[in-house]
């Protein structure tokens, strides 16, 4: 069970230090907290005519919520705001085992690798304590109307 | 000294992640032996009605459970009279009982409360909102670099200002045993009450309130063999009697008119409502329990279990411990290991059966001050077993190598 969850990637994506730095222009900054561990991180984002151009986080945190924050700022890179709306209801829903058609999950690219946390109930909060903040961050903006 | 008490523990032979549980939380709760689950059960199935208030038998034998169970903890901890124990949901709600009960009558601006920075949040958030509320200042005794309290500090800010000492008798995180005896002198020399927080001593070291002259003490069943929801607040008869009830309704008044209300005698004045009478029957029964194994085997086995497990800890090259090399310890073991976060080692010691806590430990004030964000904790109880710690060694050693940490 262990091997499936502190996988390589994990680890290398919980150590990593690139997407770990503050934003010169960053145009959105948010703070996600977890008050039952005390966990929280910072998130910053770049947008400029409704695209992600950067993004980068602070904060402390276990393995699990580092990784997935790591990878998902690397997912958010040249996204549209919209793209980063959808994509971060899809990863919480995969966390929650919401979602049953794996095709759905490459979307995700690299993220999708923490679809076991679904199985650690103790564990879904750090997994998804970044991508919550993602979508605090996007509800800034207007859906677009379709 | 080895005597087993899985016997009486059905739980503890049970299967956590395919293994025989570790269970080293017993700071956070305790499990219970089946002697206790035994007199929720009878109680529900032989004597279950309104305590207090029906003249028939069934009433009667409710009220005789109730009020036993009060007998039984006065004389546990020593109070003068049954009348000094108020039955609670837990310590929690028993320092909220004293805080606004008897901290938002008796402060005003201008005066002091003093707490430690090693209190859990029970007996932190509810002083903050009385200092805020009555303009009291709250100040804070930090500690000495062993972590017990600064004896600096003490003298410092305990002063003719402070009206309300309230204090762990042990640190949630640390373990460390504060001298309540000489605070309590402290306190009562410039004028002070002591409010003492006992949720980790009355488990593990025999309370007496008459010898440590508390004002009030503090705690929960549930850490204690007894079922959750069942907690005590003791306070001396003479300041229970002047202050006002806490929660208002059933059962705490005298006479009720339509505009006012006179409230009934100590301790029904602070019960109001249907109480936990299963849960009261319950602690009757772990105190039993308690008393059958005797605080002496329970210090000596948790003492021998700390050493050992301090002993090997300490062997390790990235274990960080805090709080342990002070002498006044009990079984309750903070640490860290380098680059893993303290969740990440939960959820790999749970992988090999054992569980540990993990996070700030309601006690973030305190985790701040020793420069963490959060620590791994291990607590002890006397049912665990010098197994218990060679598990929770070897697991810890497999920590790093699953993180793919050399």
């Amino acid at each position: 069970m262990l091997e499936n969850i502190y996988t390589e990637l994990i680890a290398e994506h919980s150590q990593a230090k690139e997407n770990r730095r503050q934003l010169e222009h960053a145009t959105i900054k948010e703070r996600g907290h977890n008050p039952s561990c005390g966990d929280e991180i910072i998130l910053e984002l770049e947008v400029s005519d409704g695209v992600i151009k950067d993004a980068a986080f602070g904060g402390t945190g276990c393995a699990i919520s580092q990784a997935s924050t790591d990878m998902m700022i690397e997912l958010m890179r040249g996204k549209t705001v919209d793209e980063a709306r959808h994509l971060a209801e899809l990863f919480i829903k995969m966390i929650q085992g919401e979602v049953t058609d794996d095709t759905e999950l490459e979307a995700l690219d690299e993220a999708a690798a923490l679809k076991n946390i679904s199985t650690m109930p103790a564990r879904v909060k750090c997994a998804t304590l970044a991508w919550h903040t993602l979508r605090q961050c996007v509800m800034k903006f207007p859906i677009p109307k379709s | 000294m080895d005597k087993n008490f899985l016997n009486d523990f059905p739980i503890l032979r049970s299967r956590m992640n395919g293994h025989p549980p570790a269970y080293l939380d017993n700071s956070a709760t305790t499990q219970k032996p089946e002697s206790v689950v035994r007199a929720i059960c009878g109680y529900y199935g032989s004597c279950n009605a309104n305590p207090h208030r029906g003249v028939y038998e069934l009433s009667v034998k409710a009220t005789k459970v109730y009020e036993e169970a009060r007998r039984k903890v006065a004389a546990f901890l020593n109070a003068k009279s049954p009348k000094e124990i108020i039955f609670t949901k837990n310590a929690t709600e028993s320092l909220n009982l004293v805080a606004y009960s008897y901290g938002l009558n008796n402060l005003r601006g201008g005066d002091e409360i003093l707490i430690t920075i090693a209190e859990h949040h029970s007996n932190l958030v509810p002083w903050q909102r009385v200092a805020q509320a009555t303009g009291a200042k709250l100040n804070y005794i930090y500690l000495a670099a062993d972590g017990n309290l600064s004896a600096e500090d003490i003298d410092k800010k305990l002063t003719r200002r402070t009206k309300i000492l309230a204090v762990t008798q042990i640190s949630n995180v640390l373990g460390l045993v504060n001298d309540i005896k000489t605070l309590a002198a402290k306190a009562h020399e410039v004028g002070a009450v002591i409010v003492v927080d006992g949720a980790q001593s009355v488990p593990h070291i025999p309370v007496d309130v008459q010898d440590l002259d508390a004002d009030f003490l503090a705690f929960s069943g549930h850490k204690m063999l007894s079922p959750m929801g069942i907690g005590v607040l003791y306070g001396k008869k003479k300041i229970l009697e002047e202050m006002p009830p806490f929660l208002s309704g059933g059962d705490m008044i005298e006479y009720v008119e339509e505009q006012t209300t006179t409230f009934a005698e100590l301790p029904q004045k602070f019960e109001a409502g249907t109480q936990n009478v299963g849960g009261a029957a319950g602690l009757t029964a772990a105190i039993n329990y308690i008393q059958r194994v005797g605080f002496e085997t329970i210090e000596s086995i948790e003492k021998d279990l700390t050493t050992c497990a301090l002993a090997e800890l300490k062997k390790i090259p990235y274990v960080e411990l805090y709080g342990c090399e002070a002498e006044n310890k009990i079984g309750i073991i903070s640490f860290n290991i380098k680059d893993v976060h303290p969740h990440d080692v939960a959820t790999i010691l749970d992988a090999q059966g054992v569980a540990i806590r993990a996070g700030h430990h309601c006690a973030q004030p305190l985790v701040k001050y020793l420069g963490q964000n959060s620590t791994c904790r291990a607590s002890f109880y006397f049912y665990n077993t010098r197994q218990d710690v060679e598990r929770l060694i070897e697991a810890i050693q497999k920590v790093r190598g699953t993180m793919h940490l050399a």
